[in-house]
């Protein structure tokens, strides 16, 4: 298989590629909130035991 | 025997649990989906029928089980949770949810996109599709019932039981193109003792349900870990976790 019909996929490129751009996209989504969620859960965890600290003083 | 599942409701351990799996699981994930979509794009040989449009099969097929298998997870934490009042199981179902949603939501569209060249059509309200798209309205409204309630044990309570209950949406799916007539094609790898797929075509695809299944797990360790942490943010332990 060359490089052109390996793109075109057989005449179904405009569906097949954007698929997988799309499960790709959900995948990447995936990890980014993942991680968004446990850095806001961080912070404010860290915010709470700061405004903890600062009752007490 | 149940002390494995009783250190399961303790959050430190979850928390360090995830942690410790989520770099293997991870890793699994990145090796199994690049070989699944370097042999099923590049190697995989046409259908004798569908001829390259097939391919999609290689993300839709694993994204589709992908949102049952959430699903099933999320109803069966949340039932946990209900059922002995564990809240890592509650944790579990709220981590469960957007991850499922999302891989509902590229059934559908992947679904739709293959449905075209195929049936003619990106959308017909038929048995599997519309079930797949209740399964979405299902993962919206648990997530938008447990974030409803200022109490947020009693969003726990209610999101698990509407989980629970659209649990009988799972079988509908399943066997949706078993019970009606229906465009989707029926079962092909499900048929584990005579699969419908020579093996040049079916390793690719066996391998991304895999890769998609430890990627799953991934981020359900990331998510629960913030789950916790948000659970969990007056506890001593979490000042060590978090180094504040």
């Amino acid at each position: 298989m060359n490089s052109g019909s390996f793109w075109a996929m057989g005449g179904y490129a405009r569906f097949v590629w954007p698929c997988f751009a799309f499960v790709g996209a959900v995948l990447a989504w995936n990890l980014w909130s993942a991680w968004n969620l446990v850095g806001a859960a961080r912070v404010r965890a860290a915010r709470a035991f700061a405004m903890a600290a600062h009752d007490n003083s | 025997m149940w002390t494995w599942f009783y250190r399961l409701s303790s959050p430190p351990y979850v928390y360090r649990t995830a942690a410790a799996c989520m770099p293997w699981l991870l890793g699994g994930a990145a090796l199994a989906i690049a070989y699944g979509v370097v042999d099923g794009l590049a190697f995989a040989p046409p259908d004798y029928q569908q001829g390259d449009a097939f391919r999609i099969i290689y993300v839709h097929a694993p994204s589709a089980w992908l949102s049952l298998f959430a699903y099933m997870t999320m109803a069966v934490a949340g039932g946990i949770g209900l059922i002995w009042r564990i809240k890592m199981g509650h944790a579990v179902a709220a981590a469960s949810a957007p991850i499922g949603a999302s891989f509902t939501l590229a059934a559908l569209v992947t679904g739709s996109l293959w449905g075209r060249p195929m049936w003619g059509t990106y959308w017909a309200w038929d048995p599997r599709l519309t079930s797949e798209l209740i399964l979405l309205f299902l993962y919206v409204g648990v997530m938008a019932l447990r974030s409803a309630f200022d109490d947020p044990n009693r969003g726990d309570r209610a999101a698990a039981l509407l989980a629970v209950v659209g649990m009988v949406n799972v079988p509908i799916i399943h066997f949706s193109v078993v019970w009606w007539n229906s465009l989707h094609q029926g079962a092909t790898v499900a048929k584990l003792g005579k699969p419908e797929m020579p093996g040049s075509m079916l390793w690719p695809l066996l391998a991304m349900l895999f890769g998609f299944m430890l990627f799953y797990g991934a981020v359900l360790c990331i998510r629960l870990r913030g789950e916790v942490l948000n659970r969990e943010r007056q506890s001593a332990w979490v000042r060590e976790a978090i180094g504040s």
